[in-house]
């Protein structure tokens, strides 16, 4: 007897396949594990169900929007049809596709040869120049604002339009030059130095080596530029208020909620009508980031 | 670099030496600028009613809201990196509110809290629970912006998450070996190894602060609107000043009263206070910027 526990005992737990110890450790695993899902269960309520709350009263009626019900009775999907009307909706929506993405291939354009030159050349004053990066990058924009607001409406008279949000993108944007800087830094310089021996001058070495091996980095910037854009509400508040006619999507939506006074449902309807374009940027974009990253490893 | 420095010099540069010296005028945009001396900055400190209480509730956000989504950041993203099955879908539904544009969330949370049909007030009267005014409340607008800004934590996570992953494992195994448990694990290995993502988040959180804006200016705005009729101009920083921020008084004393000299006075503080902290980052993530020298 006393032997044979003996040998359970130095056996240990590795060889029997449900020894006390080993059943405590399993059932501990397994209660883990559903406390962690639970716990993320709770939290994914806790971002998700603000989402659905929107979707649903935007599918109300506009008496029920105003009552307690939670379940639209019956389901309004004229509502989506009547924000699409709403004078000014399809402006604003082409306002915001002019800005975010002509503002967005602007950037790109202009930020890659900067963040090229920090990240690659040696030159004087180029930690100096990175500095001034980082430091507009965190300006609040509101600090220029007066000057900047005087300069657009009063010298170019350019108020009511969003050419002057437009126009300083063609000439780089700090956070869309740091980011490319950081993301330039990866690339190894003998490639750059290959394209030099084979006669690539600099502008060619950009166009034909770098640009396709920072493919996901340019994604990047490009979709966060593009968000920026969209979601940007203090530029067309300053130059773009006074004409309803330059509005654009993240501007124009607050004026809905006074436009239709206490309809709850058409502000609702708009508002997802407002985040749903971001969100599927964001479902593909998030493909071609995994693609992006997939093709340089397999070309590295 | 040239359009570049082009760009430098026509936006950044030049109207940073226009404001320091609007500051010292007199100017509504009309009439030529006037030197007038240090009064608009005796008006903005002294007389000026709005000011103040926008530095004060900056000063709360900071210590609030800050704490609230680092915390509940790292909390997050402890949590994804413990999730073992359907990670992706979790990770992604933990995002999403990131994503929402500001405009579209705020109009959203005012609505989901508007005190008297507003889903979260109908379940927490159905709790037996107390329902605040929210948005439309001095003391709970700032609650509740910290529950929009926590909402939409997802960049956190993820920055938190990264860092989580790169934590060495043999030093939980050391940790486990000595016998140490769960909670001691976290805080003598995990807690220094990702104190430098901690000191990050919470200085780009700062900066962030101050230049809060949409969200309290919108809420604000709409919130107000409830209330009263439509037609008048909005309180700024409606309920009582509570949610006004430094941005949204430059807004209001360069846009809404035409006092570009005391604009530029608060737009000078703010300047002051972002590049200190700005400062700050850069001194504490050298090795970020210098990487690849």
């Amino acid at each position: 007897m006393a032997q044979t526990l003996d040998a359970v005992k130095t056996a240990g737990p590795a060889t029997g396949p449900a020894t006390p110890a080993e059943r405590v450790a399993r059932r501990k695993s397994l209660l883990n594990w559903i406390a962690v899902h639970a716990l993320g269960v709770a939290a994914a309520l806790f971002f998700v169900l603000p989402f659905v709350f929107l979707l649903l009263t935007s599918l109300m009626s506009d008496q029920q929007a105003l009552t307690r019900d939670l379940w639209p009775h019956p389901f309004e999907w004229s509502n989506y049809r009547r924000v699409f009307e709403t004078d000014g909706f399809l402006t604003w929506w082409r306002n915001t596709l002019l800005y975010a993405g002509l503002g967005t291939v602007l950037t790109v354009v202009s930020s890659l040869p900067v963040a090229y030159a920090l990240a690659k050349f040696r030159f004087r004053g180029r930690h100096l120049s990175l500095m001034l990066v980082i430091s507009m990058m965190m300006l609040p924009p509101q600090v220029v604002v007066i000057p900047m607001y005087l300069f657009w409406a009063k010298q170019l008279d350019m108020s009511g339009t969003l050419w002057p949000l437009i126009i300083p993108m063609a000439f780089g944007d700090a956070f869309s030059i740091f980011l490319l800087r950081q993301f330039l830094l990866t690339i190894p310089n003998e490639y750059l130095d290959a394209a030099k021996v084979d006669g690539c001058g600099e502008l060619r070495t950009l166009l034909k080596v770098v640009v396709p091996m920072a493919k996901p980095g340019i994604a990047a910037v490009a979709l966060f530029q593009f968000f920026y854009a969209w979601n940007d509400y203090f530029g067309p508040q300053i130059y773009a208020s006074e004409n309803p006619g330059a509005w654009t999507l993240s501007y124009g939506l607050d004026s809905f909620k006074s436009a239709h006074h206490t309809d709850w449902n058409l502000t609702m309807a708009a508002t997802v009508l407002v985040m749903a374009p971001v969100i599927l940027v964001f479902f593909f974009a998030q493909k071609a980031f995994v693609e992006g990253v997939t093709l340089t490893g397999v070309k590295g | 670099m040239s359009p570049w420095l082009i760009g430098f010099c026509v936006f950044f540069a030049y109207p940073l030496i226009s404001t320091v010296y609007f500051s010292f005028t007199s100017y509504d945009g009309f009439t030529a600028p006037e030197f007038s001396g240090l009064k608009n900055w005796s008006y903005v400190f002294n007389d000026y009613p709005l000011f103040w209480p926008a530095l004060r509730n900056t000063l709360w956000l900071v210590v609030v809201m800050v704490t609230c989504r680092v915390v509940f950041g790292l909390g997050v993203g402890l949590l994804i990196t413990k999730i073992k099955t359907g990670t992706g879908v979790f990770r992604t539904l933990f995002y999403l509110p990131y994503l929402a544009p500001p405009v579209a969330a705020t109009l959203g949370f005012v609505f989901l809290l508007n005190p008297g049909t507003g889903p979260v007030n109908s379940i927490l009267g159905d709790l037996g629970l107390p329902t605040p005014g929210w948005f439309t409340d001095a003391t709970w607008s700032k609650p509740a912006l910290t529950a929009l800004a926590v909402w939409g934590v997802g960049d956190l996570m993820v920055i938190f998450m990264a860092a989580l992953l790169d934590v060495p494992k043999e030093q939980y195994e050391a940790a486990e070996l000595d016998g140490a448990t769960a909670s001691q694990r976290f805080r003598f290995v995990t807690l220094p190894n990702i104190s430098p993502i901690i000191l990050f988040a919470v200085v780009t959180g700062i900066i962030q602060t101050m230049q809060y804006y949409t969200q309290p200016f919108v809420a604000g705005k709409v919130a107000s609107g409830v209330m009263g009729g439509s037609g008048q101009q909005f309180e700024p920083g409606y309920p009582d000043k509570s949610t006004l921020t430094l941005p949204q008084v430059v807004y209001n004393l360069g846009f809404q009263r035409f006092d570009y000299g005391s604009a530029c006075v608060v737009a000078l503080v703010l300047f002051v206070l972002a590049m200190a902290f700005t400062a700050l980052l850069m001194r504490r993530r050298s090795g970020l910027i210098q990487a690849g020298e």
